[in-house]
């Protein structure tokens, strides 16, 4: 761990710089405008002093963002619509909804698989296949027939985002549920164990590691599911909202903000289940 | 109502013939392998048409796959503009761009261990990312055209890739490092004739996970602005006009060119990669 800490500090400044660098680079040519149209000429300090604080740059400087995200989280009562705490959480439920539905309904699809050969055969080429295919495309067609039926708000975009991580947890808990090998299947035969007790008591618990793994990736894609979703609804309310919202704009600043919380909110939430999973499989005498 | 009565008989006799399959004797042939999954699919197709037609389901809301075929079938040329525009002029090309970059920043934190240890949780950090909410700042940057999406796609396909070459190319065990030191091969050799190769089922791997991902980048960031023609831009206008023949026409095209895609990259494994075991079979 510890021999990581310093380059990966180094590869952080890095991009910070590269990142200040190219926020001069992009953002010289509107001070420059500016001053041809004014009629004046601009220093290089002046340009590189402008370059940091335009209103509308190509690319906001890191501490603009920075600023950004401070008003937005911390300045602004947690209610308003211009915190990025409230779309956060809008995005947040619908995700934690979504990932909630599509991890239930993925883990009994496995069971149903594991424990019936017909479903295997017929599902499970699909389930694999259907992996290779954008599923996000339909995002807005689903949130806009959803509407016409009268079904709006929180639940179309928990939709997609079901939808998202039902997949990799199907497939995930599938290998997990079939990763006991045959001498231990075997050695519960002969305590004549019944099925149920042979799933509960071993393929169950054998299947954990396999579906924090892929809990880990369908979280995530359930965030970029209920970010894509909010999308078509015109941008209303959550991250996706205002990601568009500042692309209409020419909000920079903004478009930058919501990306970086996304980011963080992904961190969290992978971070989350990475905890949960190194507890669970450390009081199982799983842990490696 | 006969449709329906017609679509849930005909469901329950291809359970129940799948049911025989599976159970049958010839279940592990591969007759039977591919007969089981395309008989469900084809009763997907079915009973999506009886339910449709028989409940009278409007349009707007879900039309039936005989419905999405003839607006397949009548739209050609308009699929094949948005296929070029989306899929080989912004996937692919950002594909190939992003891959590249991808594997020679690889290459580089190999060389430089220092380089491999900072850029290697970074990398991993940001592959589990959103990142698809970097179009809208890219379709600013690059215009509407397909320049925009194409770079979306480099950013998307980027860190899979590189967080799987990084990882082969530390696959190679040590003995077989060490045998190459004995033969006093050069590092560009030892690279060249056992690592590269020893850490081709890795690559492949990021380069299969980026298949879907150039697809879903290019569609998505025509969400953001695009010019009057693409897979993205068809979708979210039809949708607007509540023509979900023509978005289920594109959904079709999109999982069709989604899977040969993907298709195409897992045959140039099983080629490049005949020597694992994975790809030996034989059960």
């Amino acid at each position: 761990m510890r021999d990581h800490v310093g380059p990966v500090l180094t590869v952080i400044a890095a991009i910070l710089a590269v990142w200040y660098g190219a926020a001069v680079w992009m953002n010289a040519a509107w001070t420059q405008q500016q001053a041809a149209r004014a009629g004046t000429t601009v220093s290089l300090s002046e340009i590189l002093a402008d370059t940091m604080q335009q209103d509308r740059p190509r690319l906001p400087a890191p501490h603009q963002v920075a600023v950004e995200l401070w008003e937005t989280t911390a300045e602004k009562k947690v209610t308003s619509k211009r915190s990025l705490v409230y779309h956060g959480w809008i995005t947040l439920s619908a995700t934690l909804l979504g990932f909630a539905i599509g991890t239930g309904l993925g883990m009994l699809l496995a069971v149903g698989i594991v424990h019936s050969r017909a479903m295997d055969m017929s599902v499970m080429p699909w389930a694999i296949a259907s992996q290779t295919i954008p599923i996000l495309a339909i995002a807005p067609m689903i949130i806009v027939v959803l509407n016409s039926v009268g079904v709006s708000g929180l639940l179309p975009k928990a939709i997609i985002s079901a939808y998202l991580s039902f997949f990799p947890v199907v497939v995930g808990m599938v290998k997990g549920l079939r990763s006991p090998d045959v001498a231990q299947l075997d050695l519960l035969r002969t305590y004549n164990a019944s099925r149920a007790q042979m799933f509960w008591r071993l393929r169950l618990p054998a299947s954990l590691p396999y579906l924090f793994t892929s809990l880990k990736v369908g979280i995530a894609a359930s965030l970029v599911g209920a970010i894509v979703g909010e999308l078509p609804t015109g941008a209303v309310a959550g991250l996706g909202a205002r990601l568009l919202a500042g692309s209409y704009y020419g909000q920079t600043v903004q478009i930058w903000s919501a990306l970086i919380g996304a980011a963080v909110l992904a961190g969290l939430l992978v971070g989350l289940i990475g905890l949960v999973q190194r507890v669970t499989l450390r009081r199982m005498g799983l842990a490696r | 109502m006969s449709w329906v009565a017609g679509a849930l008989g005909v469901w329950a006799v291809a359970w129940w013939a799948n049911l025989r399959i599976a159970a049958s004797r010839h279940a592990d042939t591969r007759a039977a392998r591919l007969a089981v999954p395309v008989i469900f699919g084809l009763t997907l197709l079915v009973l999506w048409e009886g339910l449709v037609r028989g409940l009278a389901v409007p349009g707007v809301i879900l039309p039936p796959p005989s419905a999405i075929a003839a607006r397949i079938a009548v739209s050609g040329p308009i699929l094949w503009a948005d296929f070029v525009q989306t899929f080989v002029k912004g996937a692919l090309s950002g594909y190939v761009i992003g891959c590249t970059a991808a594997f020679l920043t690889a290459l580089a934190a190999d060389r430089f261990d220092f380089l491999r240890r900072g850029l290697l949780p970074v990398g991993s950090f940001i592959a589990a990312l959103p990142i698809i909410g970097t179009a809208p700042i890219l379709v600013m940057w690059f215009g509407f055209d397909w320049q925009s999406k194409a770079a979306v796609v480099v950013v998307m396909v980027f860190f899979p890739v590189l967080v799987n070459t990084v990882q082969g190319l530390a696959a190679a065990d040590a003995m077989s490092r060490d045998l190459m030191r004995t033969y006093a091969a050069t590092p560009g050799q030892s690279l060249r004739k056992l690592r590269l190769p020893a850490a081709m089922p890795f690559i492949f791997n990021g380069l299969k996970i980026s298949t879907t991902l150039a697809l879903i980048g290019a569609i998505v960031a025509e969400f953001f602005g695009s010019p009057t023609v693409g897979m993205g831009f068809r979708i979210s206008t039809s949708v607007g006009q509540l023509a979900l023949d023509m978005v289920w026409a594109e959904i079709t095209v999109a999982a069709l060119a989604g899977s040969l895609f993907y298709g195409a990259v897992a045959l140039t494994e099983r080629a490049v990669t005949f020597w694992h075991p994975s790809q030996r079979g034989g059960r």
